[in-house]
């Protein structure tokens, strides 16, 4: 396999997307949320990539600008074709799109609202597979149960309908169509919110068992910080449409350079009542993407704020090899980590 | 740990049964714990494990066709006479629409639901709500309703309270909705506040607020709380006593300390190991619970857990189900690895 772990499969330059909001009779554009605001980062070929933050960050709108189910603002994603080619998705024609997107698909959060109730297994996961060309049968049914045996599911449930399916095995349909059609990049957002703690972990190391059968390049979009630090090898944070920070995921969680994603990793609850968590005092909450605060668009609620947080924008630049953060004082701060 | 004896709340052999069409869905089948003063008490579980069901039995708001077969509700309160002594009322035994438990809920029992959004009514603003509450249970006029709901709001640490007072539901942030409330339950001092996974729909930072409130809260009032919840870190870190449940059963209680260092139902100790923690070690493989929480319908025989179970006992666990029995001086279990009593039919 040609696995070359230092070569970005995809790379995101600059990714804008705005919602305009619209007053008056002429529908007159006052203002923009700017739901993603010049977010930049590449993915390895067969890494994951974590991107975290909490709602309204805008880590889905970045997900979904990738895969073109929405057009971005303003944008370059440079994504390499199974030929070798690179291509600049936020370019591409919707016809010229379609040859490429076999080869990135998507998983979904919601295992209840992404299956269609009226079609069988055998519909969901071989339609895909219909749509580029499967055409006869017998070759999409042995496909079919190929792909359910691979997901952990038994090729005889063919025939039934979703609703006959728990959570757990309702994201494994799910992951079973994705994979159908050979994808190269897999977007997976929130695939494990949605269900149990006890059917989570089950999911995850699916994921993680495919991603190394299958040379899956995933971007895993979420925002518990457990599972993210579980199957990511690097994780990037937004905070109100940008990124604060991008790392390898252990450097990440040893020692934050941007106090966001420290203040973060403070705020989840650990499972085991000697260790204290959740002390750090962190006010306010997160601001709106259309009105967001002058300067550092963290600094209301930033313990080490200082003047100029308050009026400039911080850049997002590299401190340590690998290590990205937007934050004025990374030089000075000591955060701490979890070890 | 405890100086009352007596517990505020006694939940005994309480039975909530779904008489549907299909069939009957025990939610709850013979869940017993006490709850006393001054204690954050943690149920914990997942989907369809029934830990809504007993706290909307407490309340004895289950809707219909939900029905509570068995069991008894102790709530400890001051007798009504005026005579100063205590007394044990039953709230099974009362009317789910009348007078008396009209006067327990919101007053001694206040609940904080899950979704703030869906709680308050969007065309009252938040005051008018909170005043209502409190003019139902005390005898004070609007004015002084409006002043202790103000207070109520500053002690939640809502800013501008005066403006918020008048604002409407859908106006606040989800934190603010959140914190205001936990304001309008606890308005009328309750003794023992049931918060029904209240943190879930808020994002973690806002969450770590909103828990460090609320245990400031208890502390201050020293009133107990049935802290309902499927995230077990919320649980470690805001519970004193837990109760794990699973398919209607309580299958292990006991100190928050030993469920979490000395888990004894296998059934906590796989739940446990499962939990991807931001302090483990990256892109390993989690032990996992194999298969998925049965249907309602469809509930094993035995111990509920047991076809998922890795130290299954065949022609024991999947014929007889265990009873809750105490295992060490604080900590109980249903699990025929520490005893051999089984339900009573």
């Amino acid at each position: 396999m040609t696995n070359s772990k230092n070569t970005p499969l995809l790379e995101v330059k600059n990714l804008r997307k705005y919602f305009p909001i619209r007053k008056g009779f002429f529908l007159k554009t006052v203002r923009n949320v700017r739901a993603v605001d010049d977010v930049s980062f590449f993915v390895n070929e067969g890494e994951t990539l974590g991107l975290v933050g909490e709602s309204g960050c805008g880590k889905t709108t970045t997900s979904r600008c990738i895969l073109r189910a929405m057009a971005p603002t303003s944008a370059e994603i440079l994504f390499r074709t199974k030929e070798g080619r690179t291509v600049d998705l936020a370019k591409l024609t919707r016809g010229e799109l379609r040859p490429l997107r076999p080869q990135m698909q998507m998983i979904f959060q919601d295992p209840y609202g992404s299956l269609n109730p009226r079609m069988t297994l055998f519909e969901i996961v071989g339609e895909p597979l219909l749509v580029n060309g499967m055409k006869n049968r017998k070759e999409r049914t042995e496909r079919v149960a190929e792909l359910l045996r691979l997901v952990g599911l038994r090729p005889e449930y063919m025939q039934r309908f979703p609703h006959a399916f728990s959570g757990g095995q309702r994201q494994r349909i799910g992951i079973a169509r994705a994979l159908s059609v050979n994808p190269r990049l897999v977007v997976a957002d929130e695939p494990v919110s949605a269900l149990d703690v006890s059917v989570q972990a089950q999911i995850l190391n699916l994921m993680l068992d495919l991603q190394k059968r299958l040379n899956l390049t995933y971007l895993f979009v979420a925002h518990n910080l457990g599972v993210v630090k579980h199957i990511c090898e690097r994780v990037a944070v937004m905070y109100v449409g940008k990124l604060v920070e991008m790392a390898n995921t252990e450097e990440l969680y040893h020692s934050p350079k941007h106090p966001y994603t420290a203040a973060l990793m403070v705020a989840v609850p650990v499972a085991d009542p000697r260790v204290h968590t959740g002390n750090v005092e962190l006010q306010g909450e997160v601001p709106s993407p259309a009105n967001p605060p002058p300067g550092c668009y963290f600094h209301p609620r930033c313990a080490y704020a200082v003047d100029v947080c308050r009026t400039q924008l911080p850049a997002f630049r590299e401190i340590n090899p690998g290590h990205f953060a937007a934050c004025h004082r990374v030089d000075e701060l000591k955060l701490p980590g979890i070890a | 740990m405890n100086t009352q004896t007596q517990p505020l709340l006694s939940v005994h052999d309480l039975k909530t049964y779904f008489m549907m069409d299909e069939g009957v869905v025990k939610a709850v089948d013979g869940v017993s714990f006490d709850v006393y003063a001054g204690q954050v008490f943690g149920i914990v579980g997942e989907s369809g494990c029934g830990k809504s069901v007993t706290m909307k039995a407490v309340l004895r708001i289950v809707e219909p066709p939900g029905k509570i077969v068995n069991g008894d509700i102790l709530l400890r309160r001051a007798k009504q006479d005026g005579s100063g002594g205590e007394e044990a009322i039953d709230l099974v035994k009362l009317d789910a629409n009348g007078k008396e438990i009209r006067s327990i809920r919101g007053a001694e029992i206040a609940l904080i639901p899950q979704e703030p959004m869906a709680s308050f009514s969007p065309v009252h603003t938040i005051g008018d709500q909170i005043i209502e509450t409190i003019m139902l249970h005390q005898p004070v006029d609007k004015r002084e309703a409006r002043k202790s709901a103000l207070q109520m709001l500053k002690d939640v640490g809502i800013s501008m309270p005066e403006q918020r007072l008048d604002e409407y539901s859908w106006q606040l942030s989800g934190g603010l909705r959140q914190r205001a409330i936990i304001a309008m339950a606890l308005s009328c001092n309750p003794r023992l506040l049931i918060a029904d996974e209240p943190t879930t729909a808020v994002d973690v930072t806002t969450q770590a607020q909103v828990l460090r409130l609320l245990r400031r809260l208890q502390q201050d009032r020293n009133a107990a709380i049935i802290f309902i919840t499927h995230d077990l870190g919320v649980i470690a870190q805001m519970a004193d006593y837990v109760t794990v449940m699973y398919l209607g059963l309580v299958m292990e209680q006991g100190p928050v300390d030993d469920i979490f260092h000395a888990p004894k139902h296998p059934y906590t100790q796989a739940l446990l190991r499962s939990i991807p923690s931001v302090n483990s070690a990256p892109r390993v493989n989690l032990p996992t619970i194999s298969g998925s929480i049965p249907h309602p319908f469809n509930k094993p025989k035995g111990c509920p857990f047991h076809p998922r179970c890795s130290k299954l006992m065949a022609g024991k666990c999947d014929v007889r189900t265990p009873s809750l029995q105490s295992v060490e001086e604080k900590q109980s279990a249903s699990c025929f690895l520490y005893h051999d009593v089984e339900v009573a039919a």
